[in-house]
């Protein structure tokens, strides 16, 4: 059976400095003050939130996946993993989580990937690359950012698993309606978010919802 | 061994170009599309961490996650094919020894060589020091016009980390012997990277001693019957992006 690891945040909505809704197949860039909690809350249940965290004050270093995963010796991130930049520094880290397993193998959706998963005529549909794109281009530091800057992201609420014997497969139902997770920022960091559009696997059961947003300070 | 490459029409005498990369060595160069790149082992337990550009256009790069999920595995072998974040087959598998290659390890660091091998510094121990795969593949990748937004996921040929139902990782020693090859196809001009550095969940303290050599060589074309063109209906699709990319080069 597999473990997972559920951790109730003690923080209270009303007390959040920000608290927005990011509809499904749209985007969302926002820097995080050291010290600042960030909680995404997938608010129907099976939403995947593809997000990456950068080192604002050096955007050059982007969250690595594998550097977090080999670091921990463990693929899927809960409370307590360490979310590191490609040079080592810590970004962010896991405070609570009420779903228990995210994943950060997976990575995003684009067009290109949609042509090669299920058929080229798929290149034409809404995809979390266009949304992490379209939201470089207006942010205020997003030209601080590009393509190359598009690394292997976080799914939250998303459940890939690997078996023991190396397969991987993209699987349905480790989180449900308000499930969240929050993340404390361990630095300046910057958030790229899309709440993923996808129709073609069950990542999102099949029915892209919002999620939520919330600050709070240190 | 040479029984896969022989099926993949392989002269044997036709070795384009042939290097043998030492014990924490680093290389990087453009190798042509339509090419093969033999990476020979030549003790146990080897390990060779490797990042793959589009030459053409450096934005476009090897993406771990798009190959992964489009192949449904964790791991690369024979038929496997190395997807761009484009959306196209970049290189493929057409021959392999050891069954195994992974892709989610990533590379070594300054702080993590010396703190499983001891500290070493070239003032003390000149070209014996150890060198570390993050060092290699920074400096290469400097050298070839990129920095630090470059890094990203490796592929390290020869290694096999294996997951359980809970997630964890471990590294299975022994994937491979001396003498045991992979062979790619090249099927973009692609600049290659590749450090010769320890697996970083290797939990040997000894710092691995295994020459690396690589040799270029002529591949047939690519036929409706190939091996990998036809391992999954992904991979014809990826295939197909780049034939129509270089449809439109003219």
């Amino acid at each position: 059976m597999q473990a997972f690891y559920r951790v109730e945040s003690p923080r209270l909505a009303e007390a959040a400095v920000y608290d927005e809704i990011i509809p499904a197949g749209q985007g969302w860039m926002h820097e995080l003050k050291p010290g600042q909690v960030l909680r995404i809350v997938d608010l129907e249940g099976n939403q995947a939130a593809d997000t990456l965290f950068y080192d604002a004050d050096h955007p050059e270093d982007h969250y690595s996946a594998i550097r977090t995963i080999s670091t921990q010796q463990n693929i899927y991130l809960t409370t307590g993993s360490s979310l590191l930049a490609e040079s080592g520094k810590e970004l962010v880290r896991i405070v609570a989580d009420t779903c228990g397993r995210h994943d950060t193998l997976g990575g995003s959706c684009s067009s290109q990937s949609n042509t090669v998963r299920y058929a080229h005529e798929k290149g034409h549909m809404h995809n979390c690359r266009d949304t992490f794109m379209l939201e470089l281009s207006k942010h205020p530091e997003g030209h601080l950012y590009g393509k190359r800057d598009l690394a292997p992201n976080i799914n939250f609420f998303m459940n890939v698993p690997v078996t023991p014997e190396g397969g991987l497969t993209f699987e349905d139902g480790v989180s449900g309606p308000g499930c969240y997770v929050e993340v404390q920022s361990s630095c300046r960091s910057m958030v790229l978010i899309s709440n993923c559009p996808q129709l073609n696997n069950p990542c999102n059961a099949y029915n892209p919802t919002p999620v939520r947003v919330l600050i709070w300070n240190g | 061994m040479l029984s896969n490459i022989k099926k993949e029409g392989v002269n044997e005498m036709s070795v384009i170009w042939s290097e043998t990369i030492r014990p924490g060595g680093k290389w990087s160069g453009v190798i042509g599309r339509g090419k093969l790149l033999r990476l020979t082992a030549m003790e146990n337990n080897a390990n060779v961490a490797m990042q793959f550009f589009h030459a053409r256009d450096l934005t476009e790069k090897y993406n771990m996650p798009d190959t992964l999920k489009a192949q449904h595995t964790a791991h690369l072998t024979r038929g496997n094919i190395l997807m761009s974040d484009n959306g196209r087959a970049m290189a493929s598998i057409v021959q392999d020894d050891p069954g195994w290659h992974d892709p989610l390890g990533g590379y070594t660091t300054r702080e993590s060589t010396d703190a499983k091998y001891g500290k070493s510094l070239y003032q003390e121990e000149r070209n014996s020091w150890l060198r570390s795969g993050q060092e290699n593949l920074a400096m290469e990748l400097t050298r070839n016009g990129l920095g630090m937004r470059d890094f990203s996921p490796v592929v390290n040929w020869f290694s096999k980390v294996v997951c359980d139902p809970e997630g964890n990782m471990r590294f299975a020693s022994g994937n491979s012997i001396a003498g045991q090859a992979v062979t790619l196809r090249t099927e973009m001009d692609l600049l290659v990277l590749l450090s010769n550095t320890p697996h970083p969940l290797d939990p040997r303290t000894d710092y691995p001693s295994v020459p690396l050599k690589l040799e270029v060589l002529p591949s047939l074309e690519v036929d409706s019957q190939d091996y990998c063109v036809n391992y999954r209906p992904e991979n014809l699709r990826a295939f197909q992006n780049t034939w129509t990319y270089y449809a439109l080069q003219g």
